[in-house]
């Protein structure tokens, strides 16, 4: 990688030019030009990984005693609206869905088809010992041992229930996760 | 409010020809009554002047594996104005049904689905006899003695059919049972 003049842009040889090398020039002659005018420029995957991070909505799933701590980390002590994270009652608003209490056969159902009805990219923690893997309620007839069973995971908080720190803390891994999944993404060039 | 000896007098005036047994646990009078005659008896109670059984607090079931008729249904009512408690009972098996008491207190509709969900005992006439706290493929009754405690069935999602579905239950871990008296570790 390196930054070609703008002579060597305009010379009458530019189809020698290699496209990622024609590129920076461009990126580098449009930053000459619109220096000290006010214009910010980025890459289209910072901005929108900036703006997924910034305003995760989560879909609150408070089933059991998990939901108390969650209602806790969106009160005033810990005051998740800072992070951009307000909570949301409808799945369509939603990028992320907290998982928080014991799962139960019953709610399976509903569980999937909330998620299914979350528009991409949606991603899902699953908070405390009953959402992870059944917990207390491992060997109970009515009760799903770890929504895994039903819906992908990407972040689990472990806990019985987990504190509202422990959810904060989450969270901002999943934040992490986000930020790492787009910086590894791998961009082809079509040459 | 009088005590339980006035309660029982009161008790056998009513409905003494309808009484198997009169038992007094933990201050509260318990009668036991034959299933068929539940709904006269009930109904004598609550239209009583002097006992004045208002409320239907509960209905509960108890499974007696060794016994006969092996499950005990118990109505457990309130009388808001005489501050009383009294708890009646009848007994059945898993076929005969008892008569459904909705039309005298109108809760009872609620307290018959659970018992029937939970015990599978049927009451003759409920209007709407469904479960009402398993899910809606639910093999078994749960608070029977000999139901298993992991239950038959769980679910998961098949990605091929898009759906959350039923597979006969397979535990990654064991059962354990621990001895917590032993000087082992467990």
């Amino acid at each position: 990688m390196g930054i070609i003049s703008l002579h060597e842009l305009n010379s009458p040889n530019i189809s020698d030019v290699k496209p990622p090398l024609l590129q920076d020039a461009l990126v580098t002659k449009l930053a000459e030009e619109t220096r000290d005018k006010g214009i910010l420029l980025a890459k289209l995957d910072d901005l929108l990984t900036w703006a997924r991070t910034g305003s995760m909505w989560p879909m609150t799933f408070g089933l059991a005693c998990c939901g108390i701590e969650m209602i806790h980390a969106f009160m005033s002590r810990y005051d998740l609206d800072r992070y951009g994270m307000m909570p949301r009652s409808s799945p369509r608003q939603a990028d992320v869905m907290i998982v928080a209490g014991t799962v139960t056969n019953k709610m399976a159902p509903a569980l999937r088809l909330l998620y299914d009805q979350m528009p991409e990219p949606r991603y899902v923690i699953s908070m405390g010992s009953c959402a992870n893997g059944g917990g207390y309620y491992y060997y109970s007839y009515s009760v799903v041992r770890g929504c895994d069973k039903i819906i992908p995971v990407d972040i689990y908080i472990p806990g019985c229930p987990p504190s509202a720190e422990a959810l904060v803390y989450g969270l901002m891994q999943l934040q992490r996760r986000v930020r790492s999944e787009n910086a590894n993404k791998k961009v082809i060039l079509k040459t | 409010m009088f005590s339980i000896e006035e309660a029982r007098k009161h008790l056998s005036d009513e409905i003494g020809d309808k009484v198997l047994e009169f038992n007094i646990e933990k201050d509260t009078l318990v009668v036991s009554v034959p299933r068929i005659a539940i709904a006269e008896v009930l109904s004598k109670l609550k239209s009583s002047s002097i006992l004045k059984m208002e409320q239907l607090i509960s209905i509960c079931g108890a499974d007696y594996p060794t016994e006969i008729e092996r499950f005990v249904i118990v109505y457990n009512l309130l009388s808001l104005s005489n501050n009383f408690r009294l708890l009646i009972k009848v007994s059945t098996d898993a076929v005969s049904p008892v008569p459904s008491v909705f039309s005298i207190y109108k809760a009872a509709v609620w307290y018959e689905r659970e018992v029937w969900d939970m015990f599978g005992v049927m009451f003759s006439n409920n209007p709407d006899m469904r479960r009402i706290l398993t899910d809606y493929e639910f093999e078994g009754y749960p608070l029977r003695k000999d139901f298993p405690l992991s239950g038959h069935m769980e679910v998961q999602y098949d990605e091929k059919l898009g759906k959350v579905v039923y597979v006969p239950v397979v535990l990654e871990q064991d059962y354990r049972e621990y001895d917590t008296l032993s000087n082992c570790e467990a």
